[in-house]
C-alpha cells in the first residue's frame, strides 16, 4: 500500500523543500521505498537540497509528457539505497502539469511497490499546489510561528478538506498534521513567539514536530545533504522525531523549551 | 532578556496580539470559505429581476446560507422601498 503525503504550506520560504527532502530520507532510512516529487515546475529546488542537481537528466514534466519513462527520470539517492527523487522541469511552466498525467505517475509508483511518495508542493494555492495536494492520503502543513504563515496555513488546511480526490469521492479526509519550522524557543519564552500550542489552538489540528531555528539547515543546504543527515543539528534531531511520529511511534516534543542561561548572560543578555 | 532589554522599557506581549488578530481573522475566513460562490451573482441578477417591478435599493437584498444539521437553508430577504403612506412592507422567502 502506497501512501501519498503531501508537503504543503501556502506562504512561500517556510521550509517546504527541506521538510520534503529530511522526511524522505528520515522514511527511507527506515527501511521504506519512498520517491519524493518536485512540484514546483519553473522554480526546482529539491534537486539542490538532496544534493542530486548535476544527475537530473529527465524530469517529471518529460515523464507526463511522454518523452521519457518513469524509470529513466527517477534518481537514485547516493545515499540511501531506497530513495529516489523526481525532478521538476526548470523549463517550462505550471501548465505542463495535468491531473491526469499526475495520476498515471503516482499509479505506476503504486505498482512499483513505493510505500511512500512525498509530494513537494509549490507555494500558493494554484494549479502546481492544486495538483500537489490533489491524491494525498496525509498533508504536512509547514507553518512558521508567524501571522502570514498561520493565515495561509488555515487556507491550504480548508482546501485539503475540499479539493482532494479524497474530499471528492468521499474516501474521508486527508490526515492532516502541522510541522512547525523556524522554531525559536527563546523568542517564545520572551513573549515575541507564537508557541506550539497556540498555534495549535488557532489551526485546530495536531502538530507532528517542531523544528527550531538551526544554523544546521543552512549548512546542509550549503552541502546538498537533507539536514536530517547531520545527527549533531538540534533540526537534524527534530526531523528524525518528526519522521517516527509520521510513522506511528509516540516521541516527546525536544527543542520547544528556551534554554537556561548562566547568570552572566542573565544580567547582561546574550 | 538581559538586564538592558529589560530596562528598555518592554513592550507588549507581541506573541499574545498575533494570536487574538489570527483568531479573528482565522474565524472570519472560515465562516466566509463555507458559503456557495454563486451568491453574489445570484444576489446581483434577483437585484436586476426585483428592479424590472419595484425600484428597490442595491442594499436591499440580503441573502443568507444557514446549516442546520445537514440541512441548509438559503434564505432571501428583500426590504421593499417606503410606500407613500410610510409602511416599510418586507417579503421574506425561504426555501430549504
Amino acid at each position: 500500500m502506497t501512501e501519498i503525503i503531501v508537503v504543503t504550506s501556502g506562504k512561500g520560504g517556510v521550509g517546504k523543500t527541506t521538510t520534503s527532502a529530511s522526511l524522505s530520507v528520515g522514511l527511507a532510512k527506515r527501511g521504506k521505498k519512498v520517491a519524493v516529487i518536485d512540484f514546483d515546475v519553473g522554480l526546482r529546488n529539491l534537486d539542490l537540497i538532496m544534493g542530486c542537481e548535476r544527475r537530473v537528466v529527465y524530469d517529471f514534466v518529460n515523464v507526463i509528457q511522454g518523452e521519457c519513462t518513469l524509470k529513466q527520470a527517477l534518481i537514485k539517492d547516493k545515499r540511501i539505497e531506497t530513495l529516489y527523487v523526481l525532478a521538476a522541469s526548470q523549463t517550462r511552466d505550471k501548465d505542463a502539469l495535468n491531473k491526469e498525467g499526475v495520476e498515471r505517475v503516482l499509479n505506476e509508483l503504486t505498482e512499483d511497490g513505493f510505500d511512500y511518495v512525498l509530494c513537494d508542493s509549490p507555494a500558493g494555492i494554484e494549479k502546481g499546489a492544486a495538483l500537489a495536494m490533489y491524491f494525498a492520503d496525509r498533508a504536512i502543513v509547514v507553518v512558521n510561528p508567524e501571522v502570514s504563515s498561520v493565515r495561509d496555513s488555515d487556507r491550504i488546511l480548508g482546501l485539503l478538506s475540499s479539493k482532494t480526490r479524497r474530499a471528492e469521492l468521499g474516501n474521508g479526509p486527508v490526515e492532516q498534521h502541522l510541522l512547525l519550522t523556524r522554531y525559536n524557543p527563546d523568542r517564545v519564552a520572551g513573549g515575541d513567539m507564537m508557541g506550539v500550542n497556540d498555534v495549535k489552538e488557532i489551526l485546530g489540528i495536531e502538530v507532528i514536530g517542531v523544528i527550531p531555528e538551526s544554523p544546521g539547515v543552512l549548512t546542509a543546504s550549503n552541502a546538498g545533504v537533507p539536514v536530517i543527515l547531520d545527527e549533531e543539528s538540534a533540526a537534524g534531531q527534530a526531523y528524525a522525531d518528526a519522521v517516527a511520529r509520521l510513522s506511528g511511534e509516540t516521541r516527546p516534543m525536544r527543542f520547544i523549551d528556551a534554554q537556561k542561561k548562566g547568570f552572566l548572560a542573565r544580567i547582561f543578555g546574550s | 532578556m538581559g538586564l538592558f532589554d529589560f530596562l528598555r522599557s518592554r513592550q507588549k506581549n507581541t506573541a499574545s496580539v498575533a494570536k487574538e488578530r489570527l483568531r479573528i481573522i482565522v474565524a472570519q475566513e472560515r465562516a466566509q470559505s463555507g458559503r456557495p460562490d454563486y451568491l453574489p451573482l445570484l444576489r446581483r441578477e434577483l437585484l436586476e429581476v426585483i428592479r424590472k417591478y419595484v425600484n428597490i435599493d442595491p442594499d436591499a437584498i440580503e441573502i443568507h446560507v444557514q446549516r442546520d444539521g445537514d440541512q441548509e437553508v438559503l434564505e432571501l430577504s428583500v426590504a421593499l422601498p417606503d410606500k407613500q403612506d410610510g409602511e416599510t412592507p418586507t417579503a421574506t422567502a425561504s426555501e430549504s
